[in-house]
């Protein structure tokens, strides 16, 4: 169960590798998480992670990190693998937190390749958020936090394959949190600016960058708060309120 | 009431007292034995939970996914011996009723927390105090005898000194659901209290005189100023007494001296701006509340309601919290242990905790109930709104300290204590778990509490 600060106990990670999320997970623990499921592809990196975790033992408390093998291309088998989860016990938080970046410029060539980024970022995600939204709905408690992005707000030419599977996305949640309403189950969607990540390494870094950590602290935040929306850092809500307005013809001209 | 029938009752979110993490539920409403009986067995696989008033601060009456059974409809007085003092009532009865039927009688309920609006069957599952626990124990001391409806759906007659009923006392309704209980009464003469008031300038001089003369009064209570620092950290107004009698009234109140009339003022707005308890203004409350009370006063008359319940007076004053709701925390440390109060007291004076709500009391010898909170010792209780920054932290560091010095907190108030503290806090904790497993292997009996902390 979750506190009267809203941290909860347990928690299941979609992406287990993110960093995001690890960063999330990693603060939860130092409060009140005692059992963790890093859900993601098998790999070194996820039993990595999860070694990492299981080492942040706090007082006499053991951490339990499982991991599960989930892959978002492959929504056939999320009512299985996730379902297995919540038989366990009750999970507090789920935290969708897969997603790619894709390569703009290749994808636009390759439209293959284009698809991949969207199935992952919104079909899987589609699928893997209901999948959890009905088992939390049937605990009557329990919050979704869904990584969305800054990028879902406005996109942009520079990476608007990506933009627009995190706007489908974005919209999804947002549609989601409203039926959801009143069950019990606390929907929220986070959008965080540029964050200093593997996944943004090779990229030149856009302004307002935030690290790991700072999401992390804002889902927290969040959690008590029972936000619907979470910036990072906050005063993009205030940037993109404007930039959501700004007409095409000088949106198209901005060096963004 | 058939199976069916439970099964298309709505689903409702439901919170504690203290308005923070709400869940949903299906809420019953049984009103006869017979309901209740099968409300549990459609309980299903989440479980289901009694529910009285809705008092308890935190999670206890919770049952996310699950049934709540609120058992307020089950509120007859099955009988009342005048003679011997007892009563016999069902669970879902208040306190608040209980009065207004005995004190015309000359009989008054044997224990009342600050509130007269809990059932028999939440006071029993909390194993609730008052401010005449140095005297007369807590609630479960003066319950003859309970019916307990366990998972298995049927009924026991529970008497004191069994392990059921020291399991029932302080076990937050895991046990089974209460439908009705035989409690004795109080004798008395007048509606009326007489009341002593004091200050004390700070800790020390608080505890002096707790320690020199709480057993001269029945009841006694430290209304502390948690925002006072330095030489004036613990300063506090004492409040205490008894029953007046009758020869005490003035004439025009001897004419009806067990009148029962509590006023009741507006209800709080339901909406509340965020922050408005701010530490200025709690701050300017406390110092006007401090200098309002005399030095030195004796043998004031004052109304029941006034001197036990005055937040009674108004309804839904948990709004005034705002959205974010508030916790409340309490805990005991026994005799001996004086340094950590001292410290905790500092600690909360130093951090500056907007609590208006403060009190202190002087605990007498501890109760049977495996889980029940008292213990011989010093109790404190503070509100605090949940949207402090580091609140959560601060507590669970309070909480380490309480488990070093042996004490506990009390779990009807509670939202956020961690299982392992729990262990620690409870030594009695085994053998409670074990009787619940034999009892309800299935657990047919839990709720939002008893899942945050591994019950």
């Amino acid at each position: 169960m979750k506190d009267a600060f809203g941290a909860p106990q347990s928690l299941l990670v979609l992406g287990g590798t993110s960093e995001i999320a690890l960063a999330t997970a990693r603060r939860l623990i130092a409060r009140r998480t005692r059992t963790v499921w890093l859900a993601g592809r098998p790999s070194p990196e996820l039993d990595a992670a999860a070694v990492s975790l299981r080492e942040l033992r706090t007082g006499q408390d053991e951490v339990t990190v499982h991991t599960v093998p989930f892959d978002a291309l492959d929504p056939a088998a999320h009512e299985e693998t996730l379902g297995k989860v919540f038989a366990e016990g009750d999970v507090d938080m789920v935290l969708l937190a897969f997603g790619v970046l894709g390569d703009q410029g290749r994808d636009e060539a390759a439209p293959l390749d284009a698809v991949r980024v969207a199935q992952t970022n919104y079909t899987g995600a589609v699928s893997a958020g209901l999948t959890c939204a009905n088992a939390l709905r049937a605990q009557g408690h329990g919050a979704l936090v869904v990584l969305s992005s800054v990028a879902a707000e406005r996109t942009r030419r520079a990476n608007f394959i990506y933009g627009s599977s995190k706007a489908g996305l974005d919209a999804f949640a947002q549609g989601l949190g409203d039926a959801l309403h009143g069950s019990g189950v606390h929907v929220m969607i986070v959008r965080p600016g540029f964050v200093r990540t593997r996944m943004t390494a090779r990229l030149a870094e856009a302004p307002m960058a935030t690290t790991p950590e700072a999401v992390a602290h804002a889902i927290e935040q969040g959690l008590w708060r029972r936000s619907e929306t979470v910036w990072v850092p906050g005063r993009l809500r205030l940037v993109m309120a404007a930039v959501r307005h700004l007409p095409r013809p000088l949106f198209r001209r901005l060096p963004l | 009431m058939s199976d069916a029938d439970t099964s298309t009752d709505p689903a409702e979110p439901v919170t504690g007292w203290g308005r923070t993490a709400p869940s949903v539920a299906r809420v019953v409403r049984p009103r006869s034995y017979e309901e209740a009986a099968a409300a549990v067995r459609a309980c299903g696989t989440r479980g289901g939970i009694a529910r009285g008033l809705g008092r308890a601060y935190g999670d206890a009456a919770q049952n996310a996914g699950g049934a709540v059974l609120d058992m307020t409809s089950l509120a007859r007085i099955r009988s009342v011996d005048a003679d011997a003092g007892l009563v016999v009532c069902d669970a879902g009865v208040s306190l608040h009723r209980l009065m207004q039927v005995l004190l015309p009688l000359g009989w008054f309920v044997p224990v009342t927390p600050g509130t007269r609006y809990v059932t028999v069957g939440g006071a029993i599952g909390a194993d609730i105090h008052g401010k005449n626990h140095h005297v007369s124990g807590s609630f479960g001391r003066h319950v003859r005898a309970f019916d307990l409806l366990t998972a298995d759906g049927t009924i026991h007659t529970v008497a004191p000194g069994t392990d059921l009923f020291d399991a029932t006392t302080g076990g937050m309704g895991l046990t089974g659901v209460i439908l009705s209980a035989t409690l004795q009464l109080l004798p008395v003469e007048t509606s009326w209290m007489s009341v002593d008031t004091e200050r004390a300038a700070d800790l020390d001089d608080l505890m002096a005189r707790l320690t020199a003369d709480d057993h001269g009064y029945r009841y006694s209570v430290a209304w502390i100023d948690l925002l006072a620092r330095g030489a004036a950290t613990g300063r506090a107004v004492l409040t205490r007494g008894d029953h007046a009698p009758h020869d005490a009234l003035p004439r025009r109140a001897r004419r009806d001296p067990l009148a029962f009339r509590p006023g009741r003022l507006p209800p709080a707005p339901s909406f509340v701006p965020e922050g408005l308890l701010s530490r200025p203004a709690v701050g300017l409350f406390n110092e006007l509340w401090y200098r309002k009370a005399p030095r030195h006063r004796t043998g004031e008359l004052q109304r029941l309601s006034a001197f036990f319940h005055p937040l009674d007076g108004v309804p839904h004053w948990n709004r005034v919290y705002g959205r974010g709701g508030f916790v409340q925390y309490q805990f005991v440390v026994g005799h001996g242990r004086e340094d950590t109060l001292r410290r905790i007291v500092r600690r909360i004076a130093r951090r500056g905790c907007p609590s208006f709500l403060a009190v202190l009391k002087r605990f007498g010898e501890g109760d049977p109930g495996w889980l029940s909170f008292p213990m011989p010792g010093w109790t404190l209780a503070l509100d605090i709104p949940a949207g402090l920054s580091g609140l959560g932290t601060f507590l669970d560091e309070l909480d380490e300290e309480v488990a070093d010095a042996g004490g506990r907190v009390y779990l009807a108030k509670d939202s956020r204590l961690r299982p392992d503290a729990l262990r620690a806090m409870y030594p009695r904790l085994p053998d409670f778990l074990a009787l619940r497993a034999e009892l309800d292997p299935r657990s047919v009996f839990t709720s939002d509490l008893a899942r945050r902390l591994s019950l």
